[in-house]
C-alpha cells in the first residue's frame, strides 16, 4: 500500500506543534499532527493540578491563532482543546515516531505501529519532556501503572510500588507518605543519586516505618492479581531473590531518554558532542536535513510563547511566506537608537561583521544574542564596568575603543578595540571584575548577559576555543605580568595549557617536583600541608590567584598539596617557560620573590599557631582555625561569594533574623536559623550563599536570577514558579511561597504585639525566594542588622582565613557597621 | 575566636561614653556646691534630671526599635547603648537625687530604676552563659526536630509494648501519656519533672525484664533502648526549654517594671512641677 501523504507533518501536540496545526489549519494545507501521548500538550498536562502557567518573555507579542495567556493549568488546556475542537485538527493520539528518512522526494515517516507516512515538510516539536523511559517488562503497560504523579492527596490508603531511586521517584515517595504504604525500587547500591535534602527526608521517613525500600532491585514483571486485596503484583528481582510485593499501583521514574540521540537518528547534526548542544538551525528553524523543521524546546527555546510563535512561523515559512519573526520588532526597538535608518537584518550583518567572535554563529543564533543583549551607546570617558564590580554581563565591541586598567594607577594598562571582546574572566570565574573599562572614544557595545553566553559557548565550539585562549592570556597578564612585553605575554599564552580539577582533585602534591605555575581562573583551591602526621589546610585561594611559585623560585620539590575546594580551572604555565620569563624580567623575578618570602612567613605563623592549638588540648584544638576552614568548606562555603554564619555562643535564639527578613520580604523568610551545621559554635544556617557559579541560574526559564554588581544572586518579579532553582540549589536554600507585601507594623502594634492585619492569605501563584541580601535596603542585610548581640554576620570567604585567626579579620566581617 | 560581643561592640565605644558621662556628673557634682545643698531641685539637679529622664525614654524606645525592622542602622549599636547607658543612669540619678531619699514618690521612681538596671544585668549574665549552653545540649538538631522523635519513640515503644507482659505495657504507656515536657513556667525554669514518668519507666523496666520468657527477650531489649533514647531525648529537650524560659524570664521584670518605672518618673516630674 501506499503511504498516505501530506504536505506537511507536524510531530508533537505541544505548545508550539498545535500551533504549527492550527495554523496550518488556517492556511488550508493537507497537514496531519502526530502525538505519541493519548492526550495534547502533555508537559503541561502533567504539571501539578492548580499550578498556574505563566506567560514569558511579557515583551514578546503573541502572533498565532493559538489562544495563550497566563493562566491555571486546567485553563490553558481547555483552552487549548477546545481550539483543537473548533478548528477540526487533524490529529492522531497514540502515534509515536521511531523513524524519519530523507529520500529523494519527500521525507518519510514511521510510526511505532507500523504505519508509514509521507511528506514534503516535518516539523519537529516534541520538546525535551516527552521522552520519558517507560518500563519494559512484561505488565508494564498495566493501568495501574503511572510515569507521573500529579496530585499526591489523591491517593489514601493504597499500597504503592515506587520504581527508581532518583530524586522525582524519591520526591514522589514521599508526598505520598503518610497516607500511603510505599515501596521504592532501586536498581543502584544507594541513593547516592539523590539531593542530600531527599535523602534526609527519605532515612527519616524509613525510621518513622513511613516507606520502605529494596536496593539492587529491578522489577521483573507485573501481573494482574484476580482475586485479594491488591489489584496487582510486582515481581521484582532482589540480590537474594526475586521478592512478589502485591500492591495498588506502580508509580515509574526512570528519567527521560535525551532528545539528541533521537535526533541524530534522523539526520540532524549538532555543532557540538556537548549533550547540551542545540541542533544547527537556518533562520527558518530547517535543520540540516532539507525539509525537517525542530521547533520549541527542542530548538533551544524552553518557553512556551516562543514556542507557539514559532510554530505559526514555521508553517508561513514552509509555505513560502516571509514573515517577520515575532521578534523582530524587538529587535528593531533595541536598535531604535543605533543604525536606525537600516533594516533589522542590515544591522545584524553589519555587527556580525565587525565581531569577528560573533561570525562563529549561525543567524539564528545571532539573533538570540542579540535579543538577549543590550545595546550601549557609550560616550568618550564613561566606565563600563569597575574593578571589584560583580557584574557578569559579558560586552562585545561594534565600534569604538577602550581602556582597561588593571592596577590602582589611573594608567591604561590595556587597550581593546573594535571587533575584540571583553568581560571573559568574570564570566569564567563568576567572580569580581579583574580590572575597569572604560571608553576613549564613542563607542557601540553589546552587552550580553552571562546565561546567553554560557549557551552559546556550550553549542559553539570554537567559540569556547577562542575565549580560552583570550581569558589564558588576560589570567597571564593579570597575574604574574602586568610588566611582560606583548611578545613574551604571547608566547606563554600560547604555551599554557587550560586544567580542569573535580572538587577534591589534587593540582600537586606536597614533595611532588615543581611542574609550573598554576593560574586559577574558576574554583578554588585550599594549600594544605602535613604537621604531625594530620594534613592541615593552611591557605584557602580563590580564582584570580595563583599557586606553585614557591617551588619555582626555591627550586625545591612542592611544599604543601593543592587540592580543588570545588571544580576548578586553572591556567598551568610550565616550569621552563616560568623560569626562562623570570630570567629574563627582573621585575616579575623580585616580585615572586617578595611573594615567595611573604608566604614562608605566614606559613610559619600558621604553622606556629597549629602546634600551639594542637597541644592545647581538645578544646581548643576543636577551634583550630584551619579546622573551621575545613569545615566551612565541607559546607561549600568555597563557591560562595557571601554567606550568613550564626556564632551560637552569642546568638539568644530571638529569631529577630528571621523576623526581620519575613517582615520585609513579603512574609517568607529566607533564611532558617536553627537548621545548618555547627562546627566550634559557628552554624552555617540554611541561606544562599551567593555561589559564584550560581546552581540556581542553571536553568531558568524566563531568565529570572541574576546576579547585582556587588554579587547579590536574586530573583525577579518574572519568575514563573516552576521551581527549577529550588530542585538545582544544593544548599536547599530556595523556596516557593506566596509573596505580599507586608504592611509595616504602627507603633502601637509592636507595643502590644498586634500583628497587622494582611490581606485574607489568598492563594496567590507561588514563586521562588531566596535571600537577595537586603539589596535594596540602604543599610545591608537586615539579618546581621536586626541581630541585638551580633550573632549574625556575614563573611566573605576569600578571606576566611584571617577571619578564622586573628582580630585582623574583623574588617572583612560585614559586620552591621561596615555595611 | 575573636569576635566582637554583646560589650566589645566598637572597641567598647558606648562604654567610654557611659564612663565619660558619669565622670563628667561627678566633677559637675563635686566642683558647684549648690546653696542649698544637693538635690533634685537644683540647678545641677535639673540638669542631671532632665538628662536621666530623656534617657529613659530612649532605653525604652530600644524595646520598640529593635522590632521596627525597617529602620536603618544596627540593632547591635541600640543594645550595647542601651546596656552602657542603662548602667550610667543609675549614677546620674543618684546624683539628680543628692542622695536624699525617703519614702515617697521619688524614691519609688528611682527604686523602680534601680529594679530595671538590675534585671538588666541579670538578662545580660544570662545573654553570656546560656547560648553556648545550649548549643552544647542541641548541637544541631533543633526543639522540633526532638520533638517529633520522641513522638515516632512513642509510636515503637507502643508498638512494641504491645506484644508484652501488661505491666511493662502499662508503664511504657504511662511513660508516654504522663511525661510533661514544659509544663508552666517554674518546671521550665526548674528544667526537670519530678517524678518523670519516663525515667521511673526506664527504673521499672530495668527490673521488669528479668523473668521474660525468652522469646521476648529480643524485643524486651529493644524496647529498653528506646525507652533510653526516649529519657535522653525528653532531657535534651527540658534542658532547651529551660534554657529559653531562663533567656526571657528575666525581661518579666524588665519590661513590667520599666512601665512602672516610667509611671513614676512621669509622677514625679509632675509632682515636682506641682509643688514649685
Amino acid at each position: 500500500m501506499k503511504p498516505e501523504h501530506f504536505s506537511i507533518i507536524i510531530i508533537g501536540a505541544g505548545p508550539s506543534g498545535l500551533s504549527a496545526a492550527v495554523r496550518a489549519a488556517q492556511q488550508n494545507v493537507s497537514y496531519l499532527l502526530l502525538e505519541a501521548a493519548a492526550e495534547p500538550a502533555s508537559t503541561i498536562r502533567n504539571y501539578l493540578r492548580g499550578k498556574l502557567v505563566m506567560s514569558e518573555p511579557r515583551a514578546l507579542p503573541l502572533r498565532s491563532p493559538l489562544p495563550f495567556t497566563a493562566s491555571l493549568r486546567e485553563n490553558v488546556l481547555e483552552t487549548w482543546e477546545r481550539t483543537i475542537a473548533e478548528h477540526h485538527i487533524n490529529v492522531r493520539y497514540g502515534a509515536k515516531v521511531i523513524d524519519i528518512i530523507r529520500s529523494e522526494q519527500w521525507l518519510e515517516i514511521e510510526l511505532a505501529d507500523g504505519t508509514k507516512l509521507t511528506a514534503d515538510d516535518v516539523v519537529l516539536a516534541i520538546g525535551v519532556q516527552g521522552n520519558l523511559r517507560k518500563l519494559d517488562i512484561p505488565g508494564g503497560n498495566l493501568p495501574q501503572i503511572q510515569y507521573q504523579l500529579d496530585d499526591p492527596l489523591a491517593y489514601q490508603d493504597e499500597t504503592i510500588v515506587v520504581i527508581g531511586g532518583g530524586d522525582s521517584g524519591v520526591e514522589n515517595a514521599l508526598a505520598l507518605t503518610g497516607r500511603n504504604q510505599l515501596m521504592i525500587l532501586n536498581r543502584a547500591e544507594d541513593f547516592s543519586n539523590c539531593k542530600e535534602g531527599n535523602l534526609n527526608q527519605l532515612t527519616d521517613a524509613r525510621k518513622r516505618g513511613a516507606l520502605d525500600w529494596l536496593l539492587e532491585t529491578k522489577p521483573q514483571a507485573i501481573e494482574i492479581n484476580t482475586s485479594g486485596e491488591f489489584p496487582i503484583t510486582v515481581f521484582a528481582k532482589t540480590p537474594k531473590g526475586v521478592e512478589r510485593i502485591p500492591c495498588h499501583r506502580v508509580i515509574a521514574r526512570l528519567g527521560a531518554l535525551p532528545s539528541r540521540p533521537l535526533l541524530e537518528s534522523f539526520g540532524v547534526s549538532f555543532p557540538t558532542t556537548d549533550l547540551a548542544a542545540l541542533p544547527l538551525l537556518s533562520t527558518h528553524y530547517e535543520s540540516n536535513v532539507p525539509g525537517l523543521y525542530i521547533i520549541g524546546a527542542l530548538a533551544g527555546y524552553p518557553l512556551i510563547k516562543q514556542g507557539i510563535n514559532q510554530g505559526y512561523e514555521v508553517i508561513e515559512y514552509i509555505l513560502g511566506n516571509q514573515v517577520e519573526p515575532a521578534d523582530t520588532a524587538l529587535l528593531r526597538d533595541k536598535f531604535s537608537s543605533f543604525c536606525n535608518d537600516r533594516s533589522v537584518d542590515d544591522v545584524l550583518e553589519k555587527i556580525r561583521k565587525s565581531v569577528p567572535l560573533l561570525k562563529m554563529l549561525s543567524a539564528l543564533q545571532l539573533r538570540e544574542l542579540v535579543l538577549e543583549s543590550n545595546i550601549l551607546l557609550p560616550e568618550p570617558g564613561e566606565t563600563i564596568f569597575n574593578r571589584n564590580d560583580y557584574s557578569t554581563t559579558f560586552f562585545f565591541i561594534v565600534e569604538g575603543e577602550l581602556d582597561v586598567l588593571i592596577d590602582e594607577d589611573d594608567i591604561p594598562d590595556a587597550a581593546l578595540k573594535a571587533g575584540e571582546f571583553f568581560g571573559e574572566m568574570a564570566l569564567i570565574s563568576g567572580r569580581r571584575r579583574s580590572g575597569t573599562v572604560r571608553t576613549k572614544t564613542r563607542c557601540v557595545l553589546i552587552e550580553t548577559p552571562r546565561r546567553a553566553m554560557q549557551k552559546l559557548i556550550g553549542s559553539v565550539q570554537s567559540m569556547r576555543r577562542m575565549l580560552d585562549e583570550v581569558a589564558i592570556k588576560t589570567a597571564v597578564h593579570i597575574g604574574i605580568g602586568l610588566s611582560l612585553s606583548e611578545k613574551d605575554l604571547n608566547d606563554i599564552a600560547s604555551n599554557a595549557s587550560l586544567k580542569n580539577y573535580a572538587a577534591g582533585e589534587e593540582l600537586f602534591h606536597e614533595g611532588d617536583e615543581a611542574d609550573g605555575l598554576y593560574l586559577i581562573q574558576r574554583g578554588s583551591v585550599t594549600v594544605s600541608h602535613m604537621i604531625g602526621g594530620r594534613e592541615v589546610v593552611l591557605f584557602y585561594l580563590a580564582a584570580g590567584h595563583y599557586v606553585g611559585e614557591m617551588s619555582l623560585v626555591s627550586g625545591e620539590p612542592r611544599y604543601a598539596t593543592v587540592r580543588a575546594a570545588i571544580e576548578t580551572q586553572a591556567v598551568l604555565i610550565e616550569a621552563s617557560r616560568m623560569r626562562d620569563i623570570i630570567a629574563h624580567n627582573p621585575k616579575i623575578r623580585s616580585e615572586l620573590d617578595a611573594r615567595y618570602l611573604k608566604h614562608l612567613q605566614e606559613q610559619e605563623n600558621r604553622q606556629q599557631m597549629e602546634v600551639v592549638q594542637e597541644s592545647g588540648g581538645t578544646l581548643s584544638q576543636q577551634l583550630s582555625p584551619t579546622s573551621l576552614i575545613s569545615f566551612l568548606i565541607q559546607q561549600g562555603v568555597g563557591e560562595a561569594t557571601d554567606v550568613l554564619l550564626i556564632d551560637e555562643s552569642l546568638c539568644i535564639r530571638c529569631n529577630h533574623c528571621e523576623q526581620a527578613c519575613a517582615d520585609t520580604h513579603g512574609g517568607a523568610t529566607r533564611l532558617d536559623r536553627d537548621t545548618g551545621p555547627i562546627f566550634a559554635n559557628i552554624r552555617v544556617p540554611t541561606s544562599c550563599r551567593h555561589c559564584e557559579h550560581p546552581h540556581c541560574m542553571k536553568d531558568c526559564p524566563p531568565d529570572a536570577i541574576h546576579r547585582a554588581p556587588h554579587g547579590e544572586v536574586y530573583i525577579d518579579d518574572s519568575c514563573i514558579g516552576c521551581g527549577n532553582c529550588q530542585v538545582n540549589c544544593p544548599y536547599d536554600v530556595i523556596q516557593m511561597a506566596v509573596v505580599h507585601d507586608q504592611p509595616e507594623r504602627s507603633l502601637w502594634q509592636v507595643m502590644l504585639g498586634i500583628q497587622p492585619k494582611t490581606a485574607a492569605k489568598i492563594d496567590g501563584p507561588k514563586v521562588a525566594v531566596k535571600c537577595d541580601m537586603c539589596k535594596d535596603i540602604a543599610d545591608g542585610p537586615l539579618c546581621v542588622r536586626a541581630c541585638p548581640v551580633g550573632a549574625a554576620l556575614r563573611v566573605n570567604p576569600e578571606a576566611l582565613l584571617s577571619y578564622a585567626s586573628d582580630a585582623s579579620g574583623e574588617a572583612i566581617l560585614m559586620g552591621s557597621d561596615e555595611v | 575566636m575573636q569576635r566582637s560581643n554583646i560589650f566589645d561592640y566598637k572597641h567598647y565605644f558606648f562604654f567610654k561614653i557611659a564612663v565619660v558621662v558619669i565622670l563628667l556628673a561627678f566633677i559637675a557634682y563635686l566642683a558647684f556646691e549648690p546653696p542649698l545643698g544637693h538635690y533634685g531641685g537644683s540647678w545641677l539637679g535639673y540638669i542631671l534630671g532632665i538628662i536621666s529622664a530623656l534617657l529613659v525614654f530612649w532605653m525604652t524606645w530600644y524595646g520598640i526599635r529593635k522590632r521596627r525592622y525597617r529602620g536603618s542602622g544596627a540593632t547591635q549599636g541600640w543594645l550595647s547603648a542601651h546596656i552602657y547607658l542603662g548602667t550610667a543612669l543609675t549614677v546620674l540619678v543618684t546624683l539628680h537625687s543628692g542622695f536624699n531619699f525617703g519614702i515617697n514618690i521619688h524614691t519609688l521612681a528611682y527604686g523602680l530604676l534601680l529594679i530595671v538596671v538590675i534585671s538588666g544585668f541579670f538578662g545580660n549574665y544570662t545573654y553570656m552563659i546560656y547560648p553556648r549552653q545550649m548549643t552544647e545540649n542541641m548541637g544541631e538538631d533543633n526543639l522540633d526536630g526532638l520533638l517529633l522523635r520522641i513522638a515516632d519513640a512513642d509510636k515503637l515503644a507502643r508498638q512494641i509494648a504491645l506484644i508484652m507482659p501488661d505491666d511493662i505495657n502499662n508503664t511504657v504507656s504511662r511513660a508516654c501519656s504522663e511525661t510533661a515536657i514544659g509544663n508552666g513556667l517554674l518546671e521550665q525554669l526548674r528544667g526537670y519533672q519530678p517524678n518523670c514518668p519516663t525515667a521511673n519507666a526506664v527504673a521499672q523496666l530495668t527490673l521488669m525484664g528479668k523473668d521474660l520468657p525468652s522469646d521476648q527477650r529480643k524485643p524486651y531489649r529493644e524496647l529498653y533502648s528506646i525507652m533510653v533514647r526516649r529519657l535522653s531525648l525528653v532531657k535534651r529537650v527540658r534542658q532547651d526549654l529551660m534554657y529559653r524560659a531562663r533567656l526571657g524570664f528575666w525581661l518579666y521584670f524588665h519590661v513590667p517594671f520599666t512601665i512602672a518605672l516610667l509611671v513614676a518618673m512621669m509622677t514625679h516630674i509632675i509632682a515636682v512641677f506641682f509643688y514649685w
